[in-house]
This record gives C-alpha cells, sequence and structure tokens, in this order.
C-alpha cells in the first residue's frame, strides 16, 4: 500500500536521473518510451511503493517533483 | 492527501537554462527556500555573478543584481551598507569568487560585511567550457589542463572557507556539499544559519557548496555526484570553520 505520490513535471524534466539514484524504494525510473519538448527521457514513477521520504524532490535541481503523502 | 513537498513561491517559474544534473538548481531552490520560510522574500537581494548562474536572477522571485565578473562582494557590500535592513545575498562559482573575484572576497570578508556568499565550488568552469579553475583538483584534467592538473606547474587548489575562517570579519563559515539528500538537508540549514546572522548584524557569513559539473567534468549526473563524494570531499572538508554564535566561539 503507497504511503505517498510523487508527480514529476515532465515539461521541466531534464532527465538526470539523480531522483532514481536516490530513491530507497525504486519508485522511479527514466521513462523509455516518452521523450520531452527539450529532448529528455522524464523520469516517472514505475510502482507504488512510494513512501513520501521526498529524497527526490530534494535532489531535483529543476523542483520538477512533487510529494503528497496519505 | 497533503503535499509534502512542492516547488517554493521564492522561484519564478522560468524553466532553468543549467545542464541536466547541475547543482545550481538545488542550491538556488534551498536560498529561496529559507527566505520563503522565513519571510524574508520581499527583503532579499541576491548579486549574482559571471558564470553559469549569470542569469540566476531571473529564477529568483526577488531582486538580484548582475554583478561585473567577481564583484558581486563589492556590489553587494554597496547594497548592504545603503539598505541596512535588506537581506543581501551573493551567489557567486568558483572562477568568479577564487579566480578573479578573490580581492573583492577576502576584502568584504576582512572587513565584516554583513552579507551572506554562497560559493558553488565544482573544481572547473563551467560557462566557458572546462578550463582548469583555482580549486580544480590536483590530476583532474581540464580543457588547460590535458593530462590533469599538475601541483608543480599549476600550483594547488584554494580552500577558500579555511582561509577566510583564519580573518576576524567573518561570523559563519560552514562547507556543505548537495550530493545525497542528507547533505541538501544539511545545506539548507547550513543557509538559514547564515541568514539568521546576518539578520543579527554580527558579521559576514559564507556558505562553500562543493558541488559538480556533469557536462565538464564528463560524466554522468549521477558519476559526479558520487566523484563529489569520493574526490572532492576529501581535499575540501565539510563542517563549520568559524562560528562566532557557537560556544567560546569556533
Amino acid at each position: 500500500m503507497a504511503k505517498g505520490k510523487v508527480t514529476i513535471n515532465e515539461d521541466i524534466c531534464k532527465g538526470c536521473g539523480l531522483c532514481v539514484s536516490v530513491c530507497p524504494k525504486q519508485v522511479l525510473e527514466l521513462s523509455k518510451t516518452k521523450i520531452n519538448a527539450s529532448g529528455y527521457n522524464p523520469a516517472e514513477a514505475v510502482n507504488d511503493e512510494c513512501i513520501a521520504c521526498t529524497s527526490c524532490a530534494k535532489m531535483c535541481p529543476d523542483c520538477a517533483i512533487t510529494v503528497e503523502r496519505f | 492527501m497533503a503535499v509534502v513537498f512542492e516547488k517554493t513561491k521564492a522561484l519564478t517559474d522560468l524553466k532553468m537554462h543549467y545542464c541536466p544534473g547541475c547543482a545550481h538548481g538545488i542550491v538556488h531552490r534551498l536560498l529561496a527556500e529559507c527566505l520563503e520560510e522565513s519571510g524574508d522574500v520581499k527583503d532579499a537581494i541576491v548579486a549574482v555573478p559571471v558564470g553559469c548562474a549569470v542569469f540566476a536572477n531571473k529564477y529568483f522571485n526577488f531582486d538580484g543584481i548582475q554583478c561585473a565578473h567577481g564583484r558581486a562582494p563589492a556590489t553587494a557590500t554597496g547594497v548592504k551598507r545603503v539598505q541596512k535592513d535588506k537581506i543581501v545575498i551573493t551567489y557567486q562559482g568558483d572562477g568568479d569568487l577564487a579566480s578573479i573575484g578573490t580581492c573583492e572576497i577576502v576584502h568584504a570578508a576582512a572587513r565584516g560585511e554583513k552579507i551572506t556568499t554562497i560559493f558553488i565550488n565544482n573544481g572547473i568552469y563551467g560557462m566557458t567550457g572546462g578550463q582548469m579553475a583555482p580549486t580544480t583538483l590536483p590530476g583532474m584534467k581540464a580543457t588547460t589542463a590535458k593530462n590533469g592538473r599538475d601541483p608543480a606547474v599549476n600550483g594547488f587548489p584554494l580552500r577558500v572557507s579555511e582561509m577566510l575562517a583564519t580573518l576576524d570579519g567573518p561570523a559563519y563559515i560552514e562547507r556543505v556539499s548537495v550530493s545525497t539528500p542528507a547533505q541538501v538537508t544539511q545545506a539548507k540549514k547550513a543557509i538559514q544559519k547564515a541568514l539568521e546572522i546576518q539578520k543579527k548584524g554580527l558579521g559576514f557569513t559564507f556558505i562553500e557548496v562543493v558541488s559538480s559539473c556533469p557536462t565538464n567534468w564528463g560524466m554522468t549526473p549521477v558519476k559526479a555526484m558520487e566523484f563529489v563524494r569520493e574526490k572532492m570531499i576529501p581535499y575540501y572538508p565539510l563542517g563549520v570553520y568559524k562560528d562566532i554564535t557557537a560556544e567560546g566561539g569556533k
């Protein structure tokens, strides 16, 4: 049961992958199918294990992540 | 459902021009969050450098001045002396602060100007394409040091926090990093403390952020953060170098 939810602003994500590297639950991955207007593969949530720890959002250089807790 | 993290209102909605994984964005956010949380957004003035952060004032939702190369501490000195009730911050990189601007930062610190400097140390010139900076590590490659920095030819890197901590003017000096979420939290606390000390008028405050430059280091953003932890931090140890508010005044 998910305790949290991450929402990625895909338009401003630059696909740097810092959020992916720090997620303790491997919730995030860089998309293999989506590409944004700047040509980057944005991060996306691939499972519902999020615990709302906000580690991803703290590392995001572009403030592209919003985290909610249930 | 409660929102536990969202973009601070002290940043504009403009998309940042920085390369993917550049830590400038993290530090911009920390400064903006600190000012928003203390309610000082309308009273803040940031003096921005020449370098990658040259457009930083477009991303902050508060006043900014774009300064001549390395001269942000001199500009900030003038601003603070005529607007004593404002929070005046300089935001500078290592090419700006530790090279062309060494004179200005040393003397602003020595005078104990009541400003806060945020110093981004990533050991390279970013905007101009990866030339060797005063902070480039021995052995680290740059476009002007093809085989890596050789201290016998190029001299040794500057440790700016340690250097400034020998002066009497600074009230608070801390070196932090942003290579892990825990370090980001610590960096925010350091900036908060520096801004509080500035508000109390106790003296010059200086926060050095050991940062990365994935593009010019030729690494992925994640590898660059590993390099920060494994190579940069051993040469530039994190910690508080001066704190006159601590017991005994370190």
